[in-house]
């Protein structure tokens, strides 16, 4: 069987799809594969935010620990999305915890390495923040209509 | 007002039961079933005092009437494979439906319809090919329960897939989970989302758009129905869009103050529409995808 190469699972995500090669080849050099068992945590709430998940398959879930409630789940994921924001900007400290729901494959992308190769290459960083930005839109615009609470009871009242 | 009546032959004439055929007039049906679905939700069952169950096409109404208490527009939640009296799902936001949710097994209810514009997925509606993409929020799956059956069960060549997607608040307000795992053992892919998890819930926590963004049906030929809160149907409209598919082939629905049913009072009038005739169900292409966005003053 084919093996892929880092370089390649990078250039097919949806997040990095259609960058130039020297950008992938940029990108793939902080990159390296990763795998979580259901139930893992990716990455957890106030410990130090160092990497980028790039998630091929399995379903993760965002969430965050209520003392005596346990976990709340804010938003779960699945192949194609991305976990991992906090690496970009300091404090760089993880605000939530991310578990995996299944067996979880993805490509872990080392922040500070991406981070540094940004600052190098202003090329890069601009293609890099325009991808995460429309991210980031897209989960902020899905975050305020869930605020709405639509199918809320007293919606009709 | 006077209505038409006829008087009912056989033991309808001996027990001196009259037979309404004015579209106005809500014929007397008894509750022979009822379902708590979640918290407000409950499903009744109707069956006329005297005669068959009424004839419907996916996604028209009736308007119930809880007596001494007023009417509603309840579309019919029932499938065309079921036989027998005709289900209803209700949620509980106002006197009449309140009303009509806490009808017990033996009460009677009037019924006048079936009115409105279904979705198009009997063998001799407009769907005809394609993926077929429904997508209900919220007690929007009760209209559209029948219509996803059709599809998840229709046969002939040319049928794409079909593909059912459920967004809710939380777990506990998940109606049809039967049906939802039947469509499923069906071939239908069924994915089901919730805005609020809660402890024990494994499923998807997020919006319908997201679900949507998952599904892999091919939107050149491909249909959609979609009912839910106005907001998540112009979403979701929208990003069908996004896809590909044709708007023209985008169906929603449009529901207002539906009183006389027949578009003789025009209180359902939305721009060039009367609802209860032209609607509930409609093209989101076109001035529909404007009323959607009007602002209202």
């Amino acid at each position: 069987m084919k093996k892929t190469s880092v370089a390649e699972l990078v250039s097919t995500h949806p997040l990095l799809a259609g960058l130039p090669g020297d950008a992938v080849d940029q990108v793939a050099g902080c990159a390296f594969n990763v795998a979580f068992g259901p139930g893992d945590l990716l990455l957890a709430e106030g410990e130090p935010a160092d990497t980028l998940f790039l998630l091929r398959r399995g379903r993760v879930a965002v969430e965050i620990n209520s003392p005596g409630r346990g976990p709340i789940v804010i938003e779960t994921v699945g192949p194609g999305a991305t976990v991992g924001w906090s690496w970009l900007f300091p404090p760089y400290r993880w605000h939530f915890d991310a578990r995996a729901l299944d067996t979880v494959g993805a490509i872990a992308v080392d922040g500070a390495c991406l981070r540094a190769k940004a600052d190098a290459d202003h090329a890069l960083a601009h293609m890099l923040l325009e991808r995460v930005a429309a991210v980031l839109l897209d989960r902020l615009q899905a975050t305020r209509v869930r605020v709405l609470d639509l199918y809320g009871v007293d919606r009709d009242r | 007002m006077t209505a038409d009546v006829t008087v009912a032959s056989g033991t309808e004439l001996t027990s001196g039961r009259l037979q309404p055929t004015s579209p106005v007039v809500p014929v007397p049906h008894r509750v022979v079933a009822r379902r708590h679905e979640t918290g407000d939700v409950t499903t009744l069952w109707l069956a006329p005092l005297t005669g068959e169950p009424m004839a419907f096409r996916c996604g028209q109404f009736n308007m119930l009437t809880a007596f001494g208490v007023g009417e509603a527009a309840i579309s019919v939640s029932s499938t065309q494979r079921e036989s027998g009296a005709l289900q209803h799902t209700v949620r509980d936001v106002g006197a009449v439906t309140h009303a009509l949710c806490h009808a017990q097994i033996g009460d009677i209810v009037g019924v006048r319809g079936p009115f409105g514009t279904d979705w198009g997925t009997a063998d001799d509606g407009a769907i005809e090919s394609g993926d077929v993409v429904v997508v209900a929020g919220g007690i929007g799956l009760a209209p559209l329960r029948g219509a996803a059956d059709e599809v998840v069960h229709r046969g002939g060549s040319g049928r794409g897939r079909v593909f059912v997607i459920v967004g809710a608040r939380e777990p506990g307000q998940i109606i049809f989970g039967e049906d939802l795992e039947a469509w499923a053992d069906a071939g239908a892919r069924v994915m089901v989302t919730v805005d609020v998890s809660q402890p024990g819930w494994k499923g998807h926590v997020g919006l319908v758009t997201a679900r949507l963004s998952e599904a892999d049906f091919d939107p050149v030929g491909a249909s959609a129905l979609v009912c839910g809160p106005e907001i998540m149907m112009r979403l979701t409209a929208r990003a069908l869009v996004d896809r590909g598919v044709d708007a023209s082939r985008i169906r929603v629905t449009l529901e207002r103050n539906m009183q006389c049913g027949v578009a003789w009072c025009g209180h359902c009038q939305l721009g060039p529409f009367l609802l209860c005739r032209d609607g509930p169900i409609v093209p989101y292409g076109g001035v529909v995808s404007h009323l959607l966005n009007e602002r209202e003053r």
